[in-house]
C-alpha cells in the first residue's frame, strides 16, 4: 500500500511537471503577431526622414507620406461587458508616437468605429498645436441626406475634432448607388453649394471626395472638376487592384491616370487591402522576402502606393504600434519602386488573385447585421483559412484531415456560434454599406455551404 | 495476489467508465463503449441475456466480482472510503444484514420497473446513478480543464484543443445528482459499502446469487485466533468474526481480509475445499443503526441545498450604431412542446421509458447541445431533445452508440436521414418575412429532407416576400430549422416530437 501511495504521487508529479514545461515551452515558441519582423525592424524608427509631398494647388502644405487612418481605432471590452469602447490611451499613444516621427496628415469620418472615431481622434490630437497637423474627415450621410442632417453632421465633425477649420473634407464613398445617389446626396440638397462656400470661408481648406464603385459615376464627379475645381480626390490603390480590380471597383491603373490628366492629387486608401497585402499565402510572403529580406511584406504595398508622384499620402489605419512603426520606416523615406519591381509586384498580384480571397478589407461598413452575425470575422476567417492552404478542396486532399479540424475549431474560436454564417438569413441589407461590392449574403451562404459539407464530411 | 489482481481490473473499469461520462467527443467510446453495455442493469433493460447469464454465472462461481470490479458506483465507494478510513485503524464493524430492508427495495424497484416508472428505476439504479454524478458534477469540471486547455492551444496556434460549451442541462438531475452524491458520500466514507448492500437492488439480486456461490471468502476456525482484524477492515460488513461466518450475500469479493488476517486463516476458495463456511442470513434487527442511516440521508438530502448557476457563454450586447459593432442577441427561451422529441432510434416515447436507466451517457456524448435530462415527473432524468442550442446533426449518431439498455437503438446515418422522430411547426407571428418584411428562408435552406420550401406569402402576389411550408411527410424533427430560425427568443417554426417514430 505505502509503495503504490508513493508511486502514484510520483506519477501525479511526473505528469503535472511534464504537463507545465510542455506548455510553458511551447508558449515560449509562441509566434509573435507583427508585421515587421527581421533585424531592420530592430534598428531604431527614423523621426527626421519621413517623405512629404506637396503640390502647388494646396499651397504650403507639406503632407507625410504616410497618412494615419482612424478608421480601425484600437478598442477595448466595455466595463459593462456590453460591446466594446475605444481605447483612447492607446490612440493617445499611438497618434503622439505618429507625430513625433512626421506623420503630420489624420484621416476619420462621422461613421468610423460606430461613431467614435472624430471624439476619440480629436482627444488625442487636441494636445498637440493645430497647426502641426493636417485633419481629413468626411461627409458620410449615407443614411438621411436632408440638408439639414448632413450639416449637422458637418458641424457635429468639427466640435468632435475640437476645430473650427478642417483641413481635408470629403464627400464619403461616391459611386455606390450611382449618379443618382450622388445627386440626392450632393446636389439636390445643395450640399455641394454648401461644402464649396465653407471652403471659401476657409473653414474647409481642401475639398475632394473619396471613391467606390463604378467608373461612370467617377467619370462624370470628375468632369465637375472644371465647375467645382477637386482639391484631391481620395482613390483605392494597390498592387493588385492596380489591374485585378475586384467586383464592381475599378483598376487602380484608370483612376490615377485620370487624375494625372488633370493634375488632381490622389490621397490612397486601401494601400494594404485590410491587411491582405500584409498577411500573404506562405509563398508570396517568400517571394517578397527573398527579394527584400529586410522589409516587411507590407512596405512592398506602402512603396506601391507611394512611389507615383501625383500621390499626396496614402492611408493606413494602423491599430497597432508594431505596424505605426514599420510604416514609419517604408516612408522614412520612401525608396520609389523601380520598374522591374513595378513588374515584379505586378506579377505578384497575378499569383495574388489565383487565390480565391473573398476581398474585405475588415472596414466594417457592413456592421451591426441586424441579425448579429460577425460578417467580418467570417470572411476573415475565411481568406485565413485560404492563405494557409485550409480550404480543402476534396476529402482526398492530403492534408484534409487538418485543414478540416483547422477551419472547423478556428472557425468557432473567430466567430460566435450564434454570430457565425448559418445565421444568415439573406435580407440583403449589408450589401449596399459594402464598399469592395461583395454579395455578402452569397459569400455568407457560400461558407455555411462548406461549412456544412466539412462537418458533414461530403466534401 | 488476488486482491491486487482486483485492483487492476478495477482501477481498468472504473477509470474508463469514468472517462465515458467525461469524454464529450465521443472518442473513448468507439473503443470502451461496450463497458457500459456489460453493466447488469441496463443489460437486463437491453435484453442482453448473453451479459445477464455471463453475470450470473461469474457470481454463481466467484461471489459478487461484478460489484467489486465493474459495478462503477461500487467502485467508487470504495474510493470515498479509501480516504475515509485515513486514520481510523479499525475502521468498520460487522453488522448483521438489513435483509427485509434489501428485498423490500428490490420488490419496489421490481414493480416500479413493470410498471414502468422510469424515473424511480433510474433513481436506485447503480450504474447510472454514477453516470449521472459523473455527468453532472465531474464534466463540467473536466471540459473547464478542456476548456483552460484549449485556450492555451489557441495561444501557441493549436488545433489540438477547442472550447466546449458548459451549461446546466436540467436543475433537478443536478439536484439528484448532488444528493446521491452526498449521501454516497457520507454512507461510503463512513461504513464502505452499506449503500450496496441494503438499497441498491442490483446488489440485493447478486447477493441472492452469490450465497450459492462456488468460490467464497472462509474462515478456517482452526488457524483463526478471533482477533476480528478482518471484520473491523471488511467494508461490506460482512464479516462475523465472533461466529467466524462470513455472509457471502454481502461480501463483494474485494479480497481485502486475504492480506489482513495475520494467520492466513481467510482463504477465497471452492466450497467443497473448505470444512467451515457459513452463509448465514442473520437476523434483521438493528434498529438504532437503520434510524441513523435514515437520519444521514434525510440531512444529506437538506445539505444539497444550493445549486450552479447555468455556465453558459454570455454573448455580449453592444448599442447598435454606425459602422461596426455587433448586434445584440436575445436570449432564446426554450420551446414548450406537446410530445418531447426523444433521439432517433429510441423508436417511441414508451421504449424509451421502458429502457432509459437514465445513467446520462447519451447526455455526456451529445455534441451538439441537444440532449438534455427530462424533467418530467414520469421520465425525470431520461433524455429529451431541444433545439435551443443546437440541431440534431445529420453526420452524428453519438447518442445510439452508447445507449447501454436499448432505450436508444444503434442505428446508421441513412437510418437517421428518414427516421421522423417529429415534426415542424410554422409559427405565423414570428415569421420574419412577415414581423421584419425581409426576405430570409433559412429554415428551407438548412433543411437536410428539403421538406421546406419557400412560397410566395401573398398568392395571388408571386413577387411578396416568401414564407416557408412544411412537408410533414418529409420532415425528420432534426430541428435544423428551429435552431436557425432567426426569430428570437421565441422561433417562428419549431419541432413537435412524435410518440412513435416512422420511416419515411
Amino acid at each position: 500500500m505505502k509503495d503504490q501511495h508513493i508511486n502514484r504521487r510520483d506519477f501525479l508529479n511526473i505528469v503535472g511537471l511534464t504537463a507545465a514545461t510542455t506548455t510553458a515551452a511551447l508558449y515560449g515558441c509562441a509566434p509573435k503577431d507583427q508585421k515587421g519582423s527581421g533585424s531592420k525592424a530592430s534598428s531604431p524608427v527614423p523621426t527626421d526622414k519621413m517623405t512629404y509631398r506637396s503640390f502647388p494647388s494646396l499651397g504650403e502644405d507639406k503632407v507625410s507620406l504616410l497618412g494615419y487612418g482612424c478608421m480601425r481605432w484600437p478598442t477595448i471590452p466595455s466595463p459593462d461587458g456590453k460591446g466594446d469602447l475605444i481605447d483612447q490611451d492607446a490612440v493617445n499613444e499611438l497618434v503622439d508616437y505618429a507625430i513625433a516621427h512626421g506623420v503630420n496628415y489624420f484621416d476619420t469620418a462621422p461613421v468610423y468605429v460606430q461613431g467614435w472615431s472624430e471624439k476619440a481622434t480629436g482627444i488625442a490630437l487636441s494636445r498637440h498645436p493645430r497647426e502641426s497637423y493636417y485633419l481629413a474627415t468626411k461627409l458620410s450621410n449615407f443614411s438621411n441626406y436632408t440638408r439639414e442632417n448632413s450639416i449637422a453632421m458637418y458641424r457635429r465633425s468639427l466640435s468632435e475634432l475640437q476645430t473650427d477649420y478642417l483641413d481635408y473634407y470629403l464627400l464619403h464613398s461616391i459611386g455606390g448607388g450611382g449618379m443618382k445617389m450622388f445627386n440626392e446626396r450632393y446636389i439636390e440638397n445643395g450640399m455641394l453649394d454648401f461644402v464649396m462656400k465653407e471652403r471659401e470661408a476657409g473653414c474647409i481648406r481642401h475639398l475632394g471626395w473619396s471613391f467606390h464603385g463604378k467608373p461612370d459615376v467617377f467619370d462624370e464627379v470628375l468632369a465637375l472638376h472644371d465647375t467645382v475645381h477637386w482639391d484631391f480626390v481620395q482613390i483605392q490603390m494597390n498592387y493588385v487592384d492596380w489591374r485585378h480590380a475586384t467586383g464592381n471597383n475599378v483598376n487602380g491603373e484608370y483612376l490615377y491616370q485620370e487624375l494625372e490628366k488633370r493634375n488632381i492629387p490622389a490621397i490612397i486608401m486601401e494601400p494594404l487591402l485590410g491587411g491582405r497585402l500584409s498577411n500573404v499565402p506562405q509563398h508570396i510572403m517568400m517571394r517578397l522576402k527573398q527579394q527584400r529580406p529586410e522589409d516587411s511584406v507590407a512596405s512592398w504595398a506602402f512603396r506601391f502606393a507611394g512611389s507615383p508622384e501625383l500621390v499626396l499620402t496614402a492611408l493606413s489605419g494602423m491599430t497597432y504600434m508594431e505596424h505605426l512603426q514599420d510604416n514609419i520606416r517604408t516612408y522614412s523615406p520612401l525608396i520609389p519602386l523601380t520598374d522591374e519591381e513595378k513588374e515584379f509586384l505586378e506579377e505578384t498580384a497575378q499569383l495574388m488573385i489565383k487565390y480565391p480571397t473573398i476581398p474585405c478589407n475588415d472596414c466594417k461598413y457592413c456592421m451591426p447585421c441586424p441579425y448579429a452575425i460577425d460578417i467580418p470575422a467570417v470572411l476573415l476567417h475565411y481568406n485565413k483559412c485560404v492563405n494557409e492552404g485550409n480550404v480543402p478542396k476534396s476529402r482526398t486532399d492530403a492534408n484534409y484531415r487538418e485543414a478540416r479540424r483547422a477551419f472547423l475549431v478556428g472557425y468557432d474560436r473567430s466567430v460566435p456560434k450564434l454570430r457565425q454564417a448559418d445565421h444568415c438569413v439573406g435580407c440583403n441589407q449589408c450589401n449596399e454599406h459594402c464598399p469592395q461590392s461583395i454579395d455578402i449574403p452569397k459569400e455568407l451562404q457560400r461558407i455555411d455551404k462548406f461549412v456544412e459539407q466539412l462537418k458533414q464530411e461530403t466534401l | 495476489m488476488l486482491r491486487k489482481i482486483r485492483l487492476v481490473a478495477t482501477t481498468l473499469c472504473f477509470v474508463l467508465i469514468t472517462l465515458l461520462f467525461l469524454d464529450f467527443t465521443g472518442t473513448l467510446h468507439g473503443w470502451f463503449g461496450w463497458l457500459a453495455k456489460i453493466q447488469f442493469l441496463p443489460a437486463v433493460l437491453a435484453l442482453n441475456v448473453g451479459v445477464v447469464l455471463f453475470f450470473i454465472i461469474l457470481t454463481l462461481a466467484f461471489g459478487r466480482t461484478y460489484c467489486s470490479v465493474i459495478c462503477p458506483l461500487g467502485v467508487f465507494q470504495d474510493v470515498i472510503a479509501r480516504f475515509g478510513r485515513i486514520g481510523r485503524k479499525l475502521p468498520y464493524a460487522y453488522s448483521p444484514a438489513l435483509s427485509w430492508l434489501r428485498y423490500g427495495v428490490l420488490a419496489v424497484f421490481v414493480l416500479a420497473l413493470i410498471a414502468g416508472a422510469g424515473s424511480f428505476v433510474a433513481l436506485l439504479a447503480p450504474y447510472s446513478a454514477y453516470g449521472r454524478i459523473a455527468n453532472n458534477l465531474f464534466q463540467p469540471l473536466w471540459m473547464w480543464g478542456n476548456n483552460l486547455l484549449a485556450y492555451l492551444a489557441e495561444r501557441i496556434d493549436s488545433y489540438a484543443f477547442y472550447e466546449v460549451d458548459v451549461w446546466m442541462k436540467s436543475l433537478p438531475t443536478l439536484l439528484v445528482a448532488v444528493a446521491t452524491f452526498v449521501v454516497l458520500f457520507v454512507l461510503a466514507w463512513r461504513n464502505g459499502r452499506t449503500y450496496c448492500n441494503t438499497i441498491c437492488p442490483v446488489g440485493t439480486v447478486l447477493g441472492f446469487i452469490s450465497r450459492f456461490s462456488l468460490y467464497r471468502i472462509t474462515i478456517d476456525t482452526e488457524k483463526c485466533n478471533s482477533c476480528g482484524l478482518c471484520t473491523h477492515k471488511c467494508k461490506a460488513a460482512c464479516i462475523d468474526g465472533k461466529q467466524h461466518k462470513v455472509d457471502a450475500s454481502r461480501c463483494v469479493a474485494c479480497m481485502d481480509c486475504l492480506d489482513v488476517c495475520r494467520k492466513k486463516a481467510i482463504s477465497y476458495a471452492p466450497v467443497w475445499n473448505t470444512k467451515k463456511q457459513n452463509t448465514t442470513p442473520t437476523q434483521p434487527e438493528d434498529k438504532t443503526n437503520l434510524s441513523r442511516r435514515r437520519a444521514l440521508s434525510a440531512t444529506a438530502l437538506v445539505l444539497m441545498g444550493s445549486a450552479l448557476k447555468a455556465q453558459e457563454k454570455k454573448v455580449e450586447k453592444v448599442e447598435m450604431k454606425r459602422d461596426g459593432g455587433l448586434a445584440p442577441i436575445k436570449e432564446r427561451k426554450e420551446q414548450e412542446r406537446l410530445t418531447p422529441i426523444v433521439p432517433p432510434g429510441a423508436q417511441s416515447i414508451r421504449n424509451m421509458g421502458q429502457h432509459c436507466t437514465a445513467c446520462q451517457l447519451c447526455v455526456s456524448a451529445c455534441p451538439n447541445h441537444v440532449l438534455r435530462p427530462s424533467g418530467g415527473l414520469m421520465t425525470l432524468m431520461q433524455p429529451e431533445m431541444s433545439y435551443e442550442r443546437g440541431y440534431c446533426r445529420p453526420e452524428c449518431t453519438k447518442c445510439s452508440e452508447v445507449c447501454p439498455a436499448g432505450a436508444i437503438l444503434p442505428i446508421t446515418k441513412a437510418d437517421k436521414s428518414s427516421i421522423q422522430i417529429g415534426h415542424a411547426v410554422w409559427v405565423k407571428e414570428n415569421c420574419i418575412p412577415l414581423t421584419d418584411g425581409v426576405e430570409c428562408g433559412n429554415c428551407s435552406r438548412h433543411c437536410p429532407t428539403n421538406a421546406i420550401e419557400m412560397v410566395a406569402s401573398d398568392p395571388a402576389d408571386p413577387k411578396s416576400l416568401k414564407i416557408p411550408v412544411i412537408n410533414t411527410e418529409r420532415c425528420i424533427g432534426c430541428g435544423a430549422c428551429e435552431n436557425l430560425c432567426p426569430s428570437r427568443p421565441l422561433t417562428a417554426i419549431y419541432v413537435e416530437g412524435h410518440e412513435r417514430h416512422r420511416v419515411i
